[in-house]
């Protein structure tokens, strides 16, 4: 996975400067929540149904070996094959060989956040294999090679005039200026160029948004039903996903069915929710030849046993960047990593290591809004904290946060010392203050060090002349 | 012969110690009123920012001393969501396997308080003898809403205050961007959530802005002087202490 998390600050800045991005944000920040509140109020069971939905991933994952090896037995049974990636190498070399040994030359993808993390599409262009996206977001963002910004929703950095711009530069049927710019003439527009590439594709991959164990089956939902399309119309399906996506039955994967789609974009149901099992059959009129599950490893079994199992619960309905307001803020690009906001921040560190992803469980306010959405209650801010206690400990936090909490710790444990360090921190301010600051009425508008990340966008209004303290126990005589 | 009253420690905080006395002073005056009496044992720092920096060793010291100082007390209040939530809901996961505090930890969980939810809940003050000839919006600092269900307590006390008039802000439920270290280590982003805030306050019309918790109303004071916009900020303790308009030299 390609990481640029180093630079979040960096990034972060330039995301903020960016106008466009920011109305593309506001709009979304405005919207999504919304729409998921009037779904869950919708449903009043939702509270329970979450408390369903966790202790579901929590057995599954108690028992994953299990569940995956019933998982490959039914698929098989069903004339399926399973092959197992124990990293994004591996995973790459499986599609690569059956798309080879099909003698392909097109494939048709429809959404995966895995084969972003795998970084399936390099790997199968460098075996000579055209790729095309289907989902319409996807293939926007293919053709302006851009990673996507967000899990479910990978353009939502665009506006309407840049997809317009970008078809009108890479459809070459397209008369010069003449080209789409309403929503609906864009939709139009991407069908009627992807229709001739399902049409034509051999191979179609797609990702999982739950594996049955019972059933051997791939439970897939979109709202424009390119999936469908992709693993149905080329002879061979490949689906490729994470190992944590397993449930054991239908009926649990109902139960998480009904909250993905109503967390995710507030709908009661994904327009098009399928569940494929194995090739086709005799009898049935359409489908794949071939029918192949790649379960992708690359860190998840590392997690679990540790603080981060529950982050393997994430059924990626994107709840939680939807919420976010960093991520409202800055856009999923800053985060320098496939999986942005708060699944992100706890994820990526997970799959690539603390070392060059410290930024991304440290940006965050911990106001918890994420942990109030997410439709398997990961404890997300608690996960964030584990990251920054790890980085503590290993001496990956920057140097003046980390001695500054310890001079701080040992300050706070001695009362005394802690007041006369306050009345001097109260001193100090004052100090600073301009105005009528002998009164206290003073605003302090330059601080040093690292405060000045406070004065460079606000003011403080100076401390009074005595700390809280001081002023109790003058005024009410009592004992220090 | 009267009852002894119930004591209750005040915890004030950190920010409250240094940046706004005034607080401390209107959060205890609304305890006596309600009969309590109040008490301000030696204390220090909760041990939030160490916790939520990293330092869990930190922060586990702190929360020891923490529990030392405040034991012997029938209630501990804190003017502050934050701080109570770190107390009440953080601490126990903090010291549950300390034999020598799981017990006590727990203890202090149970007996601590927001001071609103107290006032509310707990003390069963259902109105306060105030004044406040203003509008004003409200601003719910995360911690104490999510983690300790605090909402609608400040806003049935505020309800009662004589001639004032509530507006709410239509980001009821976003961070202001405070968020302790986070408004100093990413201080871009936490200015656009602030400025966010601001820009919801602006359009309640309100001219003042009350909140339960210390962090926030510093960042968006502060916020607010610096963009010119002439909205006073202020604690929900001020405010139904009736203390909300005295003047600066007594914060």
């Amino acid at each position: 996975m390609k990481i640029d998390s180093q630079h979040f600050v960096q990034n972060a800045r330039i995301a903020l400067d960016n106008q466009k991005l920011q109305g593309a944000l506001s709009r979304f920040a405005d919207a999504f929540p919304k729409l998921r509140q009037q779904a869950c109020d919708g449903l009043p069971e939702f509270r329970e149904l979450t408390d369903i939905a966790r202790d579901i991933k929590d057995h599954t994952l108690e028992n994953l070996d299990f569940y995956l090896e019933m998982f490959e037995a039914r698929v098989a049974a069903a004339g399926g094959i399973v092959h197992w990636a124990r990293d994004a190498e591996e995973a790459c070399s499986i599609v690569r060989s059956i798309c080879t040994d099909q003698g392909a030359r097109l494939v048709i993808k429809s959404k995966s956040m895995v084969t972003e993390e795998v970084e399936l599409n390099a790997a199968l262009e460098e075996a000579g294999l055209r790729i095309v996206e289907t989902d319409l977001g996807e293939y926007i963002i293919q053709l302006r090679a851009e990673p996507p910004s967000h899990i479910l929703a990978p353009a939502i950095h665009l506006t309407k005039e840049d997809v317009a711009e970008t078809f009108q530069g890479h459809h070459h049927d397209i008369e010069r200026g003449r080209g789409p710019v309403e929503r609906r003439q864009l939709v139009e527009e991407a069908r009627l160029v992807l229709r001739d590439e399902f049409l034509n594709a051999d191979v179609g991959i797609t990702g999982a948004n739950f594996l049955v164990a019972e059933t051997g089956s791939v439970v897939l939902v979109t709202n424009e039903g390119n999936a469908d399309l992709t693993a149905s119309l080329p002879r061979t399906h490949i689906a490729i996903t994470g190992i944590e996506k397993v449930v054991p039955t239908l009926e649990n994967a109902t139960t998480m069915l009904r909250l993905l789609a109503r967390s995710a974009t507030g709908q009661e149901f994904g327009t098009y929710t399928t569940f494929f099992t194995g090739p086709k059959r005799p009898e049935d009129p359409s489908g794949p030849d071939n029918f192949h599950v790649v379960l992708v490893d690359n860190g998840r079994s590392a997690m679990l046993g540790t603080d981060f199992q529950d982050m393997l619960r994430c059924i990626r309905c994107s709840a939680c960047l939807n919420h976010c307001p960093v991520y409202h803020a800055t856009g999923g690009h800053a985060y320098g990593s496939n999986y942005s906001g708060p699944m992100g921040a706890v994820l990526t560190p997970s799959l690539v290591g603390i070392e060059k992803t410290g930024h991304l469980p440290n940006a965050s306010s911990f106001c918890g809004r994420c942990e109030e959405v997410c439709p398997v209650q990961i404890p997300l801010p608690k996960l964030m904290r584990h990251w920054r206690e790890r980085e503590f400990e290993r001496h990956l936090a920057p140097s003046t946060m980390r001695h500054g909490l310890k001079a701080w710790a040992i300050i706070a444990r001695f009362p005394r010392l802690y007041r006369w360090v306050l009345q001097r921190a109260a001193g100090f301010l004052r100090s600073r203050a301009r105005g009528s600051s002998e009164d206290g009425t003073g605003w302090i508008s330059r601080l040093p060090g690292i405060a000045a990340g406070w004065t460079r966008y606000r003011d403080m209004r100076a401390p009074a002349r005595a700390t809280f303290q001081k002023q109790w126990r003058s005024g009410r005589g009592e004992q220090a | 012969m009267q009852p002894k009253r119930q004591s209750v420690a005040l915890f004030v905080t950190c920010l409250v110690d240094l940046l706004r006395p005034r607080v401390g002073f209107a959060a205890a005056r609304l305890l006596e009123h309600a009969g309590f009496e109040v008490v301000v044992p030696p204390q220090s720092c909760c041990g939030q920012p160490n916790y939520n920096g990293g330092d869990r060793r930190g922060a586990i010291a702190l929360a020891k001393r923490t529990v030392r100082a405040l034991e012997g007390f029938d209630y501990v209040v804190a003017p502050s969501g934050s701080c109570a939530a770190m107390i009440k809901r953080h601490y126990p996961l903090l010291l549950n396997q300390d034999e020598r505090y799981a017990t006590r930890v727990r203890d202090l969980a149970l007996r601590t308080h927001e001071l609103t939810s107290f006032l509310y809940e707990v003390a069963e003050v259902h109105s306060v003898d105030a004044e406040l000839p203003a509008q004003a919006s409200y601003h719910d600092g995360c911690s104490g809403l999510r983690e300790l269900g605090i909402s609608e307590q400040p806003r049935a006390l505020l309800r009662t205050v004589h001639r004032l008039e509530l507006k709410e802000l239509k980001t009821r439920d976003v961070c202001c961007g405070f968020g302790g270290t986070f408004c100093v280590k990413y201080a871009d982003v936490s200015n656009r959530m602030a400025a966010n805030k601001t820009r919801d306050i602006q359009d309640t019309g309100a001219e003042l802005l009350i909140s339960g918790e210390t962090g926030c109303l510093l960042n968006l004071e502060g916020k607010l002087h610096r963009e010119g916009v002439p909205v006073r900020a202020c604690h929900v303790a001020e405010v139904l202490a009736g203390m909300a308009e005295v003047a600066d030299e007594d914060r």
